[in-house]
């Protein structure tokens, strides 16, 4: 939803006809953009006045709450161990992307410079990892996980969400990389640094936009995710957030507590949002001036 | 003591040999200048010191040590890069210092060093900045002084100065030469294709020659002090690539072979040359060659016309059309009044000459040929 929002302002603005026509081609423009932003931002609002209303006034479609209260938000937490659900997820998400841009700095530093028998399949192959439905991989990343004595811990966790985050981490990593100059290696063999060292004090520096970019889809990814959480874990104190929420129930277990679920969904999407709007710039560079000249 | 040995060097990559049957020895102190037409191979041998290639043959000796398994950074050298591959997320002063970090030098030693460089190049007040705030001259001497800060025994420059403006290039040359003064006994290897940083850098000139896909060709053309190549060459490539405006070459017939003295026939003009006749046969074909500096005008027996002429300003190049010849002969002049189709006196004197035999070879020359050329030209 940021997302869309972000683009929409990048999106060049129609120059004003010379002649005084009836201006058909920017009412139009406004209308679909318009449109566009209600549909994409509406969710989002109305997660956020239900999370506020509570009892009968959920049943009322009125976006502005007749008697606003936080009793959900606090319900939350009050009710199950939210703070660490959230907790966890964090662990996870933060492990995750640490891990996949340390591995996928060196792997890409790899498929970038050295020059090895079967390359270009191996790269093939890392990408059409990605391409597998996660239920296709979920029964034999159970066994894998049991048989590493991970199930139901955070680590179980971890390991399933590079699965997702590595193919596409090191496809962007590589990509970049290929765009840096080869004389910045060769003069850092003339130094005699070792490759860790070039990898993690000449290149990473310079892919630093590259990273944010790709570091915050991973988080994103590992944030949200869901099967793999829901199969991994059971006991309530080593559920991530996704989870959590769907399993948020009453006492009575007939309703479903619509009130706290928005409001947790709410909780958690802000974290996202923050990241987003504190990188976005960066994201932008990322994504389109890639290379460092010096 | 830093003395190099090539032996025996070649390189190929995949089928195309691009270096062959290097033998060379630079020796330590010495400012030695690759020098060659573009994709000779220049950088590659340069590369192949640098320890950034292996060579398919041969070896490599520094200072007495075979440095061919032996990774760059122990080779004791040091590189500039043509395009400065300074690292650009570093400071000036990171940017010198990574390397002796790395090598665990104590901090007072690597400030000092630094500070050398910094006093040598005239870096004071760039410290701090990063490469992009730095002019193309500017990011030249850090990349040059990230050299000097490792106190290598060689230094290997890969065409250093191409990026520079003209002016810039002429300061940088002196600053380079005065440089290899300063450092004494560090030996240099420099990359270029410009002659006249080649002529007025080098204690000794390496020309390089395109090997065009052929195995059994040497790649060392000569390899000489730069005066030797003018004055010496030792065959007709040599002679065309050295000197600018390049040779005049005729194709001729040797007439009649006397006592240090060719007489040689060019579609009817008869060219004295003052050379060893040794191995020549008369009715040989051969091509005469003489430098468009040594070209007299206005004097005598010889009559040609001016087919083109291009004042310089301090020199004028004249094109003369020789009969039976098809590409006009080039004369340079001091004289700016000459137009074209005035017809001039010409004479090519024979202590200027150069003869090639029909394989390139060159006919060995006296070595009064430079003192009289001298004379001629004062
Ligand atoms: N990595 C490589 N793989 C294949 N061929 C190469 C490689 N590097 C260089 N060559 C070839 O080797 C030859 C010599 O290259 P080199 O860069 O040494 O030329 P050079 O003399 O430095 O030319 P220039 O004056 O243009 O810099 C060229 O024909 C080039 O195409
Ligand atoms: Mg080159």
């Amino acid at each position: 939803m940021v997302k869309a929002g972000a683009v929409l302002q990048v999106l060049p603005s129609r120059a004003a006809p010379r002649q005084r026509r009836f201006p058909w081609g920017s009412i139009g423009y406004w209308v679909a953009s318009l449109l566009f932003i209600f549909v994409s931002v509406f969710p989002l609002l109305y997660a956020l006045s239900s999370s506020l209303k509570q009892g009968r006034g959920l049943f009322s479609p009125a976006l502005w709450p007749e008697a606003p209260t936080f009793a959900n938000y606090s319900g939350v937490f009050a009710e199950q161990p939210f703070a660490q659900n959230l907790l966890n997820s964090l662990l996870v998400a933060g492990s995750v992307v640490t891990l996949s841009l340390g591995l996928s700095l060196m792997a890409a530093w790899a498929f970038a410079r050295v020059e090895f028998r079967g390359r270009g399949l191996l790269l093939m192959l890392i990408l059409s990892a990605s391409m597998l439905p996660q239920v296709a991989v979920l029964s034999g990343m159970f066994e894998l996980v049991r048989a590493f004595g991970l199930y139901d811990t955070l680590g179980a966790l971890v390991i399933a969400d590079l699965v997702l985050t590595l193919p596409f981490t090191v496809w962007v990593l590589v990509t970049f990389m290929r765009q840096l100059p080869k004389e910045l290696e060769e003069a850092a063999a003339m130094d005699g640094v070792g490759v860790l060292t070039l990898v993690f004090r000449v290149y990473m520096p310079l892919l630093w936009p590259a990273l944010v970019a790709t570091g915050l889809l991973a988080f994103i990814a590992a944030w949200n995710e869901f099967l793999f959480a829901l199969t991994f874990t059971l006991s309530t104190e080593a559920r991530t957030v996704p989870v959590a929420i769907a399993l948020i129930s009453t006492p009575s277990g007939f309703e479903l507590p619509w009130g706290k679920i928005m409001a947790a969904s709410v909780i958690v999407t802000l974290p996202l949002v923050a990241l987003v709007v504190v990188f976005q710039r960066r994201i932008v560079s990322g994504l389109s001036a890639g290379a460092v000249k010096g | 003591m830093s003395r190099i040995e090539l032996r025996g060097i070649s390189k190929r990559f995949g089928d195309t040999p691009v270096l062959n049957d290097i033998d060379l020895s630079i020796a330590a102190g010495e400012f030695c200048v690759f020098v060659g037409p573009s994709g000779c191979g220049k950088s590659t041998l340069l590369r192949l010191l640098a320890g950034l290639e292996d060579p398919c043959a041969g070896e490599i000796e520094i200072d007495g040590v075979l440095v061919n398994d032996l990774p760059p950074a122990q080779r004791n050298v040091a590189m500039v890069f043509q395009s400065y591959a300074l690292y650009p997320h570093m400071s000036v002063f990171q940017n010198m210092a990574f390397g002796l970090q790395h090598r665990k030098l104590p901090a007072g030693e690597i400030e000092r060093r630094i500070a050398d460089a910094v006093r040598i190049l005239q870096l004071d007040g760039l410290l701090q900045r990063r490469p992009k705030e730095l002019s193309g001259g500017q990011r030249q001497r850090v990349a040059i002084a990230r050299a000097i800060v490792r106190q290598p025994k060689v230094f290997l420059f890969d065409e250093p100065l191409s990026n520079l403006d003209a002016a810039l290039r002429v300061q940088t040359r002196l600053e380079i030469a005065r440089l290899h003064r300063a450092l004494g006994s560090a030996s240099m290897v420099y990359v270029t294709h410009d002659q006249v940083e080649a002529m007025t850098l080098a204690d000794r000139i390496v020309l390089l020659q395109p090997l065009a896909g052929r195995n059994d060709a040497a790649s060392v053309a000569q390899a000489g002090a730069p005066l030797a190549l003018y004055h010496h060459p030792a065959n007709r490539f040599v002679a065309a690539f050295i000197g600018s405006p390049a040779m005049n070459f005729v194709d001729a017939t040797v007439q009649s072979l006397g006592d240090g003295r060719v007489l040689a026939d060019a579609h009817g003009m008869l060219c004295a040359a003052q050379l060893s006749p040794q191995g020549l046969a008369v009715g040989e074909p051969v091509t005469l060659g003489i430098r468009p500096e040594h070209v007299l005008l206005g004097e005598g027996a010889q009559r040609a016309r001016v087919s083109h002429v291009e004042h310089l300003g301090e020199v004028s190049h004249v094109y003369l059309e020789l009969p039976g010849v098809s590409t006009p002969l080039l004369a340079k002049s001091a004289c700016d009044d000459i137009a074209i189709y005035d017809v001039l006196a010409f004479d090519l004197p024979a202590q200027a000459m150069h003869l090639f035999r029909a394989d390139g070879v060159a006919q060995a020359r006296g070595d009064a040929a430079e003192r009289s050329v001298a004379a001629v030209n004062g």
